[in-house]
């Protein structure tokens, strides 16, 4: 059972399970969106008192940052307990692509050319992870969700400016991924 | 404990993002070179599963642990903030490959890089709080 479970999951599964977690946050009464999480750590840490964006009740959100803290523990559990053969089974074209990009084959699930200390402590790596953030954070605020705020509870909700958020989503990424990549490798 | 049950589901929503693989920036590459269903099927399935779900609740009227209604607040009708947002948001999740969950589970896995993402994320979260009136939305 456990050699199962520590092979990396097909997605049928992936998407059930996070279904899953989706109507469970419901029926405790809230809603799944991992983004608000941002907004509320600078309320807790005060923003408040400058901005009136962050001026509200965010002990109401604790439920959510608990979610946070269980999400990190998740990851530690895969990380350690459940383990398996960390190289991520990513297609051959993909693979291919990026080693255009000098990257190269996987054999781990992060790649050591962004998330290795050596790649932190250069001025690429560092803004690229740095300037990435900023955006997600930016833009998931302004956008008023994330993946699982937009793409995950808003379309199941039938929700049209999830779907605008999503098309946006896509653009971003694909600019990003066609055209910043390999200005940046 | 009440706050167990969030805990719990977090550990769930950590497991399932790492064994799926879609905290890997690998398979968000992967997914905006159009390369591979994998990405596509774990949204899809989520989606469909939830629509689902979300229609039984409404149909039924069913009610959450506590008995209260469970309501589901329509978004704001706008075009602007969601494409301009969400432009913003895409450029930065291919970059780094983390949305701002998996953002988090990368720190269960130990890579300590993404603590500078994540410093950024709540540094841009601040700066839209900012600039929020001036902004379009």
């Amino acid at each position: 059972m456990l050699e199962i479970v520590r092979q990396p999951w097909p997605w049928y599964t992936s998407g059930a399970v996070i279904a899953f977690v989706m109507v469970l946050l419901l029926f405790f009464g809230k809603s799944f969106g991992f983004s608000s999480n941002l907004r509320t750590i600078c309320s807790a840490c005060g923003a408040g008192k400058r901005v009136q964006f962050f001026d509200f009740d965010w002990r109401a959100q604790k439920w959510n940052l608990l979610f946070l803290v269980g999400a990190i523990a998740g990851g530690w559990i895969s990380a350690t307990l459940l383990a398996g053969d960390e190289a991520v089974q990513v297609s051959q074209a993909t693979i291919q692509d990026l080693r255009q990009l000098g990257f190269s084959a996987p054999d781990d699930l992060q790649p050591e050319e962004i998330f290795s200390l050596e790649a932190l402590f250069t001025v690429r790596g560092f803004l690229l992870l740095l300037v990435g953030g900023f955006m997600i954070g930016f833009g998931s605020r302004y956008a008023g969700g994330c993946t699982s705020g937009h793409a995950i509870s808003g379309l199941s909700n039938l929700q049209w400016p999830s779907l605008i958020a999503v098309i946006g989503f896509f653009i971003g990424g694909l600019i990003s991924t066609f055209i910043l990549l390999p200005l940046l490798f | 404990m009440k706050g167990l049950k969030f805990i719990l589901a977090g550990i769930l929503f950590g497991i399932v993002m790492s064994k799926s693989e879609a905290i890997s920036w690998y398979r968000i590459q992967e997914m905006f070179r159009f390369q591979s269903f994998h990405m596509y099927g774990i949204i899809g399935t989520a989606v469909v599963l939830g629509t689902l779900a979300t229609y039984i609740i409404k149909k039924y009227k069913l009610r959450d642990y506590q008995g209260n209604p469970i309501v589901f607040t329509p978004k704001e009708k706008s075009v602007p903030r969601y494409l301009i947002g969400g432009t913003i948001f895409g450029l930065g999740w291919a970059l780094t490959g983390a949305c701002p969950g998996p953002m988090f589970v990368n720190i269960g896995h130990a890579y300590w890089s993404i603590l500078v993402a994540v410093a950024g994320a709540i540094g841009g979260t601040y700066m839209y709080g900012l600039l929020r009136d001036r902004l379009p939305h």
